[in-house]
């Protein structure tokens, strides 16, 4: 036995089987085994509020989270041509796809949103784990692409989380293909002087960090996140040798000069909002919960009455460092 | 002489028998054997025909993977002069698994970078079987740059199973060094071409076949990922590898449908191998016809005519 069997694959499974049991008000930590209530857990972004182990999170929990008072628009991605290979292997691909959708609702592997971060205008995109693996295919190239036109547009910076088993062998050479497409699209974003942010979060392993997820301006991961191009698995049976504990881990390519921070997802909100202002040559960020942004575009002065009078409103408390933005 | 694949066994037994049969009247004069040996040619020629005419997708694998199949540096043997191997990363090592350097392609300085897989237990060895590591793709991304700045064009020869699944390549970024150097493929200002010459394995083909023109050997594959891994995932079984080949779309009839590759090279009857020198010929013909087609274009028109080509990929599926 090893940490394959012990450790990666229950917490594979748990993902996977989660879904199953919405009804269910309480979460085993598959981490620690502390039972954890669901709302307690989902308002710390599933992030075990006992041993601070990161759980999945879905694109628009993540969303929520994220955007000022949890408010985003999606952007539409353009329709790829739908199994363009014909693939059959013990399922259609089609089926396979069906079954995706109707386990996780959503349409595909990647949701792109335009919303504010600390009234800073941004283009978001986020990978879905859940969704087939969050595998690379069409789709998910169509949806980079739209996100870095969209952010070229808007000039506004791109942030991506990526999560993904790599490419999507359904799709063949036409997935192994986004790895290039995905590439211009991070093109166009430096071109522009966009700032370009990726958030690794676990997994990260494939064609995908092999290509856009690696590309980033700046490259953040999720504590003990799991990025490699290939798999341990694959490597120990390549070396017939085991691995170093933590080996692939963010700490792990932190320490070996592979990203600039390992940041907690709490933590991430206020870090992406400082780090993108400052790209922006912007002011600071006026911190803590924000109420959803007008309705009118912002412009990109400082809104410094909320933070000046000394009785601040009741809806913007100082700043924590927290960065739970529930509306 | 020839090494055979396994579904060439009958094949064998037949030119096996005309070897015996000419070795045989080598050694006794009196006999006459001409005949039996040249209606035994026919029937192996035949036969060649046969096997060849309609190969399934696995068995382009096996031809693309045929240990006498001509590799990067006989190509570069055959093709360039005043070949100048440069090597290493300026980081870390020189990666062996990746042959790059100057050379004159029909009296044009270019600079050319391919997998080399090596051809004897040493070679291969020291070459890591073609499977580059961070090192190779950062040696790549160097001669690009060296020839971006002086103008010369860049000539891709891919033949790799994938890159090196190994412990200190996955420490040193093997993913970074993919990622860029597929990214400093398309910011290159000068041509690029590419020719799948064997196997084109995932990332680690792609991060040289990011071309303005790909050409493909008739018998070659490029793949997401190597049939025997995808079975072993989706079939769960890794012996379900001919079913993996076939669902994959991996084979260069295929890919040219899907818009992914430009031109197929013709391969001489019974692969590659068997005609390795006329083979190259054939490679050299189109190298010289993609590098014309981009002649007259300028850094901007090289660079948008790239980002085109692979903001395109999946405009087009194999349904009717």
């Amino acid at each position: 036995m090893n940490w394959i069997t012990n450790y990666v694959r229950p917490r594979i499974n748990s993902i996977f089987s989660r879904r199953e049991t919405p009804e269910n008000l309480w979460q085993k930590c598959d981490e620690c085994g502390t039972m954890l209530f669901h709302r307690e857990l989902s308002e710390n972004l599933n992030v075990c509020t006992s041993c601070g182990h990161h759980m999945v999170i879905a694109p628009r929990a993540r969303f929520a989270a994220l955007f000022d008072g949890g408010v985003f628009a999606e952007i539409a991605v353009p329709e790829p041509i739908a199994d363009p290979l014909l693939f059959r292997d013990q399922k259609k691909y089609p089926d396979r796809l069906k079954a995706a959708q109707k386990a996780t609702g959503e349409k595909e592997a990647m949701l792109v949103a335009t919303g504010e971060i600390g009234r800073t205008p941004i283009v978001a995109v986020a990978q879905d784990f859940s969704f087939m693996g969050g595998s690379m295919g069409m789709y998910v190239g169509n949806a980079i692409v739209a996100a870095a036109e969209e952010a070229v547009k808007l000039k506004r910076p791109l942030i991506l989380f990526s999560a993904a088993g790599g490419a999507r062998m359904q799709e063949g050479i036409l997935s192994l293909m986004q790895m290039p497409r995905s590439t211009v699209a991070v093109q166009m974003l430096k071109e522009a002087g966009l700032p370009y942010i990726v958030v690794l979060t676990h997994p990260t392993t494939g064609g995908v960090t092999a290509s856009y997820a690696m590309l980033g301006d700046i490259q953040i991961a999720e504590p003990n996140a799991l990025i490699c191009f290939a798999g341990p698995r694959v490597i120990e049976q390549t070396l017939g040798e085991r691995l170093p504990d933590g080996f692939q881990r963010a700490e792990y390519l932190l320490d070996h000069g592979m990203l600039d921070r390992v940041t907690p997802r709490t933590a991430l909100r206020d870090e992406l909002i400082s780090i993108t202002r400052m790209l922006l040559g912007l002011p600071p960020a006026v911190r803590g919960d924000l109420p959803p942004p007008a309705p009118d575009p912002v412009t990109e002065t400082p809104a410094p009455a909320p933070e000046a009078p000394a009785t601040p409103d009741a809806k913007a408390p100082p700043a924590t460092g927290k960065a739970d933005a529930k509306p | 002489m020839t090494q055979y694949l396994d579904f060439e066994k009958p094949l064998a037994e037949i030119e096996g028998k005309a070897e015996e049969l000419r070795a045989l009247a080598r050694t006794n004069t009196e006999m006459d054997v001409a005949d039996e040996a040249a209606a035994l040619d026919a029937k192996a020629a035949k036969l060649l025909d046969d096997l060849y005419k309609d190969l399934t997708p696995w068995r382009k694998c096996q031809i693309a993977r045929h240990p006498e199949r001509p590799h990067c540096k006989d190509y570069i043997a055959e093709l360039f002069t005043e070949f100048t191997p440069l090597a290493g990363d300026r980081n870390f090592a020189d990666d062996l698994a990746v042959i790059g350097g100057l050379a004159r392609f029909q009296d044009r300085p270019v600079m050319v970078i391919g997998h080399e897989k090596g051809h004897d237990t040493k070679s291969r060895i020291e070459r890591n079987f073609g499977m580059a590591r961070p090192e190779g793709y950062r040696k790549a991304v160097r001669l690009m740059k060296t020839a971006d700045r002086f103008g010369l064009p860049v000539v891709t020869l891919v033949d790799t199973a994938g890159a090196y699944p190994g412990k200190g390549a996955e420490e040193r970024g093997q993913s970074e060094a993919i990622a860029r150097s597929t990214e400093v493929c398309l910011q290159v200002g000068v041509p690029l071409v590419s020719v799948i010459i064997g196997e084109g394995g995932s990332g680690g083909a792609v991060a040289f076949a990011t071309a303005n023109r790909v050409a493909m050997l008739e018998h070659s594959i490029y793949s997401v990922i190597s049939p025997e891994g995808c079975a072993s995932i989706l079939w769960k079984n890794a012996e379900k590898m001919r079913e993996a080949a076939e669902a994959l779309r991996l084979t260069a009839q295929d890919l040219k449908k899907l818009g992914v590759i430009d031109r197929i090279i013709t391969e001489p009857k019974g692969g590659a191998h068997r005609a390795r020198t006329e083979t190259m010929e054939t490679v050299g013909t189109a190298i010289a016809q993609m590098l014309k087609d981009l002649d007259g274009k300028d850094r901007a028109a090289l660079i948008a005519d790239r980002r085109r080509k692979f903001l395109d990929m999946g405009s087009k599926g194999l349904a009717a």
